[in-house]
């Protein structure tokens, strides 16, 4: 299994896939989504066998795959998983899976439409499996444009607006943790390597002045695609504009990425940075948290509510990055990867709607409960998990974030010296409040669509869910059940590769 | 000019080796040329077409075979036979066959027997140009070249534009050519009489005659603005990509700008040796404000274009400017000079890929649907899917979006910039690269989100001009993950053409 080289055929599976769907002629419909749903459950099972295959016990990263690449310019093809990311893979394999079937029915271009989502995907599997920055920024990179074309080319209600808005957003966050990034290699010696980097960065003179000045930028580029508030504007717009399986991946996993990098290479790169600047994003999290809870009362279509329950779930993944240390960190871990199924379920249930009624209005809809019995489960399951009922995993993630959070609030301020993180206790009760209050929306939006009494006949006259789509929402209401049952099954793992990252930042300075 | 014929007397093996490549293309040139006049309507201009092509890549492999292992001066020092060299001559030979390919079903055209040997020529004295070690084989060599690139924009003889672009092409080529010419007469006279880049060196690097060689300099650059389309010597190009036939246009702002570099560099770095004489600091100075002004002017002059043909032009202007802050890096400071040519020679190469990938495209929009403008590629993606991908590739190329080899071309200019302190520069770029969004993105957007009323017409693309565009785009999007090997030979070629510094 060592010398086996699974993290680059999870990433390389969803290229093959969509090379060979651009080989099939463009009538063979059938075809071209059998080979997207093989490339993405090839994905999904050896995601699978990684996260099962991570030895908990040795932590740290594994699986790693380290070929010379560019050496003059200290670039090579360096990948690795650890207990962080390893989840995050399960997650990009699920969601992935579920949103080809949920797009079984697109009848238009599916050959492009499928391409384009594989190549989306393999950008995703690439950012969360490089350990060389340089192979990380490229990857990262290569999502922002079949977004776009996808959002542009098969969305809806003003597409091109919000695709070019999304694009534009993303694209300038990332050139700001481009120049950061490069500006850091010039400084630490001339490695994209992750190790090397860091450590380079560890050893400069003037090395915490250097992390402070530069983690903002990078931080806050790649906080931008886990819409960072105030810069989450392009969200919402971007997932209302969204063919389904775009909006799936684009909340559940693609997002994550952004959450992922600033943790990755703002927080690990930069400890003394991030130990400075925190305060600055708890301050923006919580902001970002009272914000979603509010609009998400003012709003009535079901994407936007979505799409803010999105905004929220990042902003607590965030949070519990900001606490920065390991209660908050596995609540982050966590809460990525049950935040994300949730996210891409919920999206999904919308899409299902929506292409049956082409209505997206709570305030049309009723009764769909005797439409889509099942929908209706997985609706209240994803509300709950954003909520944090127990027996879900959004209960534990939570929870911990809220406790990391908590214990920060003992520690001293980097930034405000003399004085105590305290006000983070009262972040995080306003968090638990904002979470309560956009859950309980997301619960009401619920009892509107689906269980209230019918008035509209025609709604009940839809097409019933058919088995593909029945299969994704089993497949992703199961993994939030039995990972809410048995959350030690993805903490375990998360705990291993934070305690690692601890390791890092409590050496720092 | 003694050494010359004596050097050649000595019938020396190695120095007609040296030039090799040059002599096949001029008798494979010939021979197309008498295929067509001897064996009349026998020949199909297909199979002239493809039978060019077929022997450019045959010239190609031997050409690379036959390299020298050590830089050598060939027929007594005219011609310097590097890596450098080498590396220019692959550059010109792939975008000459692509050309040859691409043109075969431009209908309006016609290409027979003389349009593909004048394609050849043109590459030749593109070889030339890039191995000129010598003021009289860089005049006749760039010269040659511009000359069958005049003949070739006006080669829709029916077209009033194509006609136009023939006119004007030539009108300006043969100022800014005169000026040159000024200039080299004047570093002929400067350097004691002596033609060969090395011994003009020798004599101009005295100190007293900074202010005439200085002038000189500035003359002759006006040539190889003229060459690159740098602006303010630009205005040239929009009209004539537009009216020259689409492979032309294609040809012209690749392997021409590609060639305009090369002799850049050598006359830059052979003649006046920038960051080591005053007049060297002089010329070097010039280049940021040349570049900074090309990628902005050529850059705003893109975002307004209704017309991509002229968007693409006024993108290789700004791309001109791209490959400026290469040179600008390496003449600023050259204490790492082979990371700064090779970015350089990187950057042209792909540049080159790219932009003969969108023209074969856009030649193919235009003969099917009547014209190059935004709206003719509405809808693009539902009747020809590939032609759309090739298209998207290039143009997310041409922006520098990863994972396409763009990207890292961009890349590698802007880190030998970063690493000579030239921040500002970079900015700029940077924000350039932004505005470039919307341009590019607009083509991207007419192809997949825009519908036209032919959606479900056929759309044919021939196979020459197919295997074309599937050869570039594959490149496109395969060249970052192998690019070392390539890397690398960017590197042996700026190492060879160094030393001299």
């Amino acid at each position: 299994m060592l010398n086996f080289p699974i993290l680059t055929l999870i990433m390389v599976a969803p290229v093959i896939g969509a090379v060979i769907i651009l080989l099939i002629p463009k009538e063979r419909d059938d075809a071209i989504k059998t080979v997207a749903a093989m490339a993405s459950l090839t994905s999904l099972l050896l995601s699978v066998a990684v996260f099962f295959g991570y030895d908990r016990l040795a932590g740290g990263f594994q699986f790693q795959e380290d070929v010379a690449w560019i050496p003059q310019y200290g670039i090579g093809y360096h990948v690795g998983v650890d207990g962080f990311s390893a989840p995050q893979l399960v997650l990009t394999g699920v969601v992935t899976f579920a949103a080809v079937l949920v797009s079984w029915k697109m009848t238009d271009r599916p050959r492009e439409y499928f391409a384009f989502l594989l190549v989306l995907v393999a950008g995703v599997f690439g950012s969360f499996i490089a350990l060389d920055m340089f192979l990380l920024l490229i990857f990262y990179e290569m999502v922002l444009f079949p977004v776009y074309v996808l959002i542009a080319g098969w969305g809806s209600k003003r597409r091109e607006y919000a695709a070019m808005k999304l694009t534009i957003y993303l694209f300038v966050g990332s050139l700001v943790s481009i120049i950061g990034l490069l500006a850091l290699y010039f400084q630490a010696g001339g490695s994209f390597d992750f190790f090397d980097l860091q450590a380079g960065i560890a050893a400069l003179p003037n090395s915490i002045e250097i992390q402070r000045l530069w983690f903002l930028p990078v931080f806050v580029g790649f906080g931008v695609l886990a819409s960072l508030w105030p810069l989450h504007n392009w969200s919402p717009d971007g997932y209302a504009a969204a063919p389904t399986a775009v909006s799936m991946l684009h909340g559940g996993v693609l997002k994550a990425t952004g959450a992922y990098c600033a943790l990755r290479v703002g927080v690990q790169l930069m400890p003394e940075g991030a130990k400075f600047w925190m305060p600055l994003v708890v301050f923006f999290c919580m902001a970002g948290l009272l914000y979603a809870a509010l609009i998400a009362f003012r709003q009535t279509d079901l994407k936007y509510i979505i799409g803010f329950s999105s905004v929220s779930h990042l902003g607590l993944v965030l949070l519990g990055i900001a606490a920065l240390n390991e209660l908050g960190l596995n609540g982050a871990g966590l809460e990525l990867f049950a935040g994300g199924v949730m996210t891409g379920l919920m999206f999904a249930l919308v899409g299902m709607i929506y292409e049956r009624a082409h209505i997206r209005d709570v305030r049309e809809l009723n009764g769909m409960m005797r439409v889509m019995p099942l929908a209706a489960v997985g609706f209240v399951i994803g509300a709950l998990t954003l909520m944090g009922m127990p027996g879900l995993p959004g209960f534990p993630a939570e929870l911990q974030i809220f406790m990391g959070l908590w214990d920060a609030a003992q520690t001293p301020s980097v930034m405000f010296a003399g004085a105590t993180n305290s006000w983070y206790g009262i972040v995080a009760i306003a968090a638990v409040l904002s979470i309560v209050i956009n859950a309980a929306w997301t619960l009401r939006v619920a009892q509107r669509v689906y269980f209230s009494e019918p008035k509209d006949m025609a709604l009940q006259k839809l097409p019933r869910l058919d088995a593909l789509e029945k299969t994704a929402i089993v497949l992703m209401c199961g993994i939030l059940i039995v990972v809410g049952l048995l959350p030690n099954t993805v903490m375990s793992v998360v705990q291993a590769g934070v305690q690692t990252i601890m390791r890092g930042i409590n050496t720092a300075g | 000019m003694g050494g010359f014929f004596g050097s050649v007397n000595q019938g020396n093996a190695a120095e007609w080796l040296g030039i090799l490549p040059e002599i096949l293309l001029m008798v494979w040139g010939m021979v197309v040329l008498a295929a067509d006049l001897i064996g009349g309507r026998k020949v199909s201009r297909r199979a002239l077409g493809i039978t060019s092509a077929l022997g450019m890549v045959v010239i190609l492999v031997i050409a690379i075979i036959a390299r020298p292992a050590e830089p050598q001066n060939v027929l007594g020092g005219m011609i310097r036979n590097d890596a450098f060299t080498l590396v220019f001559r692959v550059i010109f030979i792939v975008a000459g066959a692509l050309t040859c390919l691409v043109s075969i079903d431009f209908r309006p055209l016609r290409a027979g027997g003389e349009y593909f040997s004048i394609v050849i020529f043109a590459t030749l004295a593109m070889c030339l140009m890039a191995g000129a070690n010598d003021l009289i084989m860089l005049y006749l060599a760039t010269e040659t070249a511009s000359f069958s690139l005049y003949l070739l924009a006006g080669f829709m003889r029916g077209n009033k534009l194509s006609a136009e672009a023939g006119v004007k092409y030539f009108v300006f080529g043969a100022v800014t050519s005169t000026i040159m010419l000024f200039g080299l007469s004047l570093f002929f006279g400067l350097g004691g009489g002596n033609t060969s880049y090395q011994a003009v060196a020798q004599a101009v690097s005295n100190p007293d005659l900074r202010v005439p060689v200085t002038f000189a300099a500035l003359l002759v650059l006006v040539g190889f603005a003229f060459k690159t389309s740098a602006v303010p010597f630009h205005f040239w190009a929009p009209d004539v990509y537009q009216g020259a036939p689409t492979p032309v246009s294609g040809f012209i702002s690749t392997a021409s700008k590609a060639a305009g570099f090369a002799i850049l560099l050598r006359f830059m770095f052979y003649v006046v040796a920038p960051g080591q004489s005053e007049v060297g600091i002089a010329l070097a100075s010039l280049m940021q404000p040349l570049a900074i002004l090309t990628m902005v002017i050529g850059g705003f002059l893109a975002l307004v274009q209704q017309n991509v043909k002229r968007m693409l032009a006024y993108s290789s202007v700004a791309q001109a400017g791209y490959i400026l802050i290469g040179v600008t890096a390496l003449a600023a400071n050259p204490s790492d000079p082979a990371n700064a040519l090779a970015a350089i020679i990187f950057y042209i190469a792909t540049y080159m890929l790219t932009n003969i990938c969108a023209f074969a495209a856009l030649g193919m929009v235009e003969q099917r649907n009547g014209g190059s403008d935004y709206a003719h590629f509405n809808g693009l993606s539902r009747r020809a899917p590939y032609l759309a991908l090739g298209m998207t590739a290039a143009v997310l190329s041409l922006l520098g979006a990863p994972p396409l080899v763009g990207f890292v071309a961009k890349l590698v200019i802007f880190r030998v910039a970063i690493s000579v302190n030239l921040i500002g520069l970079v900015v700029i770029a940077v924000i350039m690269v932004l505005v470039s969004v919307v341009y590019y993105l607009n083509v991207v957007r007419a192809m997949y989100v825009e519908k036209s009323d032919t959606d479900n017409e056929p759309f044919y693309v021939p196979a020459p001009t197919g295997v074309a565009l599937l050869l570039t785009s594959v490149a496109i999007v395969a060249l970052t993950a192998v690019s070392p090997p390539f890397w690398n030979l960017a590197v042996e070629a700026a190492q060879s053409f160094l030393p001299r510094l």
